[in-house]
């Protein structure tokens, strides 16, 4: 064997397509492959051949997913994609009684009585990539799709040889119908079973992708509770991206001690003179951030929402402080990092939760226990919509967090036209917030996130 | 290999797999051969591994594409460089990361002091060189007509990543802990993982003649980028089967009974079911099996196991809340029941 690596190359065009849907598939099952993977994997297939599937699927395995979640999904689909057996009962029971070669007839009416597993398998598939198995999303689609794939195979002209035998009176003629009657059942199932398979192939990720794309712009108050579980998903991995670029080690700062080395590697050009100095660097700390979450009635339809983003948030940035208010703050930070999602929302919701909301207050007591820690380096985000029940907003004290920490978010459920309606104090606030946004769809939680992370 | 090859690409297609078993048989069987060959490598340098794991090193020889290993903690992702290394008779190179990481320690240095020191010796022959030369120019012209002196191989101080380049032979290179480097380091690494080359200003690139074996491990302390990820095979290690453990156990620790050995791994593989902060994994199964044979054990026996349980088991927590039920877990291991 060669030590050079097999180039794409040389995959036959044979192995190609199915490879290709292969690889559809699992992007139809939400694995990210990229076209660079996709060569991959035909230039490791070159290598391993086809011969041993075990080797097949731990090649593919190694080179198409690239996380645990990943490699689970790939076995889903490699097992459903690469299943064998369908047709082996077909070609079991199709081995003709001697004196019968099973020619003439239709051609599907041939290769059923021939038993040719390999031959159906191969007509099968052609059938069903010519009546385009793989745009298949739903359930109710798989007759269909079933009854065209049947069709192509040439059903048709099998049932009219069917019905030609049994208009025969040779005995002969008779039993050829019978056994052509119980493999076109046999084959029905066989159809129906390697559309079904499909379809879990498929149509899955796509209903979930569809799923996805509906939540991620729908309103946060128009949500089910039902979908809790996929949004905690969907927030999770946003959180996740926004803690990647938030943690992305900025350059490091001067520390103030000489670094020799580099110092006289620098003035080697001066004959070892020290003209010009360098000095060790030192990395500047991760950014701190302080959220503060409204958890009070007036946004009760979209608390545990935001509740469920300052937990993603607080699994995602270490060092995140995390308070929750209605009428009073409190620090929920060890409530999010003790528990499990539904259990710290609902402790939390309990707590402080669905109160008639008074920002001053709260503010206050954010003032006397978490002011002294905000610095030049912290981030406060505030999750609310600023109604107040017409206290006294305390708008002064949120001009001091601004003036201590490098900036205020405000990221408020209600579209800006409400803002300053009746309770509303938005207005007031938003000269010293140094972004103030509306927030009530992941879709803007996520821009107005990213806008913020950018413009550093 | 290459007939086989080839026959399984003149086949009647790729659906023949989804055809019934006639086909199968008229595989190529000397893919099955070369990964029982890689297998049969490992363990001879004491690596008993799964059939995946020499797929993954069979795949990597042959694409030329690093392998990135994760999984936890001692379940001998490290051990495998080492046993590739050994079975490829190629040396090993290993760079530990860290954070603050950066080229000078990774990739190569000058060895300031040394063009230092030359300078300071070699200054009177300079004066030499430069006699009778009227004008600047001229003495410009004839100290280029030497070359680059300071800036040549011979002061260059080659570190773990450009020396698994130089390897005339080739080596095998173990970038250990990749997920401890910073996001800079990572894309740094970029580079050489895909073109096997680096570029030094002063020098020019330099390309390894043979590309090294690589094999990359991380431990998930931070998610690596897609960059890197694209560019290697992903292989994961998790723990191994109970008899994929009885092997290994029986081939690091060769001393322990058949018997012993099967009770050592039902506990352990039971111990990894619980509610634990940090699983036990193989290499404290090794370490256990170890102090097990120097208290001369013959049966895992309650109260021995409670002893040695901080051999396993590495937190005080963990301790505590499996002591309860060590007389459950260790009389099930005895009757080879899982609980």
């Amino acid at each position: 064997m060669s030590g050079s690596a097999a180039s794409p190359r040389h995959a036959a065009p044979a192995l190609a397509a199915p490879l290709l849907r292969f690889i559809q598939a699992l992007r139809d099952s939400g694995l990210r492959v990229s076209v660079a993977e996709s060569i991959d994997a035909f230039a490791a297939v070159a290598v391993t051949g086809l011969g041993d599937r075990e080797a097949l699927k731990d090649a593919l395995g190694l080179v198409l997913a690239k996380t645990s979640a990943e490699k689970a999904a790939f076995a889903a689909c490699f097992d459903l994609f690469f299943t064998r057996d369908v047709l082996a009962p077909l070609a079991a029971a199709g081995t003709p009684p001697a004196g019968d070669n099973g020619d003439g007839g239709s051609a599907l009416g041939r290769m059923l009585l021939a038993g040719d597993g390999t031959a159906l398998a191969a007509a099968m598939e052609a059938a069903a990539n010519g009546v385009g198995i793989s745009e298949i999303s739903f359930f109710t689609q798989t007759n269909i799709y079933g009854r065209r794939i049947l069709d192509a195979l040439g059903l048709e002209a099998l049932d009219r040889e069917i019905e030609a035998l049994r208009r025969d009176a040779g005995s002969a003629a008779a039993s050829r119908a019978d056994r052509l009657e119980a493999q076109r059942t046999r084959l029905r199932d066989a159809v129906r079973d390697f559309v079904r398979r499909q379809l879990a192939l498929h149509a899955d990720g796509k209903t979930r992708a569809m799923r996805e794309e509906f939540l991620s712009t729908a309103r946060l108050t128009n949500l089910d509770r039902s979908d809790f579980q996929r949004m905690h998903a969907l927030v999770r991995v946003l959180a996740k991206r926004l803690a990647a670029k938030h943690a992305l080690v900025r350059r490091r700062a001067r520390r103030g001690q000489l670094d020799l080395r580099r110092t006289l590697r620098q003035n080697m050009a001066t004959d070892g003179m020290l003209f010009r100095t360098s000095w060790k660097r030192q990395k500047i700390e991760r950014p701190k951030v302080m959220a503060l979450c409204d958890v009070s009635g007036s946004v009760a339809s979209v608390a545990r929402f935001l509740l469920l983003f300052l937990y993603s948030m607080h699994e995602a940035m270490a060092g995140l402080r995390a308070f929750a208010f209605s009428d009073r703050l409190v620090e929920v930070s060890e409530l999010l990092e003790r528990h499990e999602i539904e259990p710290a929302i609902a402790a939390i919701l309990r707590e402080v939760g669905f109160g008639s909301s008074d920002y001053g207050r709260s503010l206050e007591d954010f003032e006397r226990s978490a002011l002294p820690l905000v610095d030049r380096q912290t981030s406060v985000i505030v999750l609310g919509d600023g109604r107040s029940n017409y206290t006294n907003p305390r708008a002064d004290i949120l001009e001091a967090i601004q003036k201590r920490c490098k900036r205020v978010i405000w990221l408020n459920p209600e579209p800006p036209s409400l803002w300053g309606s009746g309770d509303s104090e938005m207005l007031r606030y938003r000269p010293y917030c140094h972004y103030a946004g509306h927030c009530n769809s992941l879709r803007h939680l996520e821009r107005a996130m990213t806008d913020l992370l950018e413009a550093r | 290999m290459s007939t086989g090859r080839g026959r399984a690409w003149a086949g009647p297609c790729f659906t023949s797999l989804s055809g019934p078993h006639d086909v199968m048989n008229d595989l190529d069987l000397s893919t099955r051969a070369a990964i029982d060959a890689v297998i049969a490598g490992l363990a001879t340098a004491g690596y008993i591994c799964s059939r995946q794991i020499a797929t993954a090193v069979f795949l990597a020889q042959h694409l030329q594409k690093p392998i990135l290993v994760e999984g936890p903690a001692g379940v001998g992702k490290t051990e495998l460089a080492k046993a590739s290394s050994a079975l490829l008779g190629l040396p090993l190179i290993r760079m530990q990361c860290y954070e603050g990481l950066d080229e000078a320690k990774a990739l190569y240095e000058w060895k300031y002091a040394k063009q230092l020191l030359y300078t300071q010796i070699l200054r009177d022959r300079l004066g030499e060189e430069l006699n009778g030369v009227r004008s600047l120019s001229a003495a410009i012209k004839r100290l280029q007509g030497t070359g680059d002196i300071f800036f040549s191989e011979q002061f260059l101080e080659p570190r773990p990543l450009l020396r698994a380049l130089q390897q005339p032979r080739g080596a095998v290179l173990l970038v250990d802990e990749v997920d401890k480097s910073d996001q800079e380091f990572e894309a740094f690494l970029l580079e050489i993982l895909s073109d096997y080359q680096v570029t030094v200003p002063e020098i020019g690139t330099i390309r390894a003649p043979v590309p090294p074996f690589v094999v990359l491990t991380s431990n998930s302390a931070r998610d690596l980028g897609d960059a890197l990820k694209r560019r290697c095979l992903h292989l994961h290690i998790g723990f191994p089967e109970p008899r994929l453990e009885e092997r290994i156990i029986a081939v690091k620790v060769p001393g322990v009974s058949a018997m012993l050995r099967r009770q050592i791994v039902a506990l352990v593989q039971e111990l990894r079911r619980q509610d634990l902060r940090k699983l036990p994994s193989v290499s404290e199964t090794i370490d256990w099996a170890r102090a097990l044979l120097l208290l001369h054990a013959e049966h895992l026996e309650a109260e021995m196991v409670r002893e040695t349980l901080n051999v396993l088991l590495k937190f005080e927590g963990d301790v505590k809340a499996v002591e309860s039920k060590l007389p459950a877990l260790t009389e099930a291991a005895r009757r080879g029941v899982a609980v």
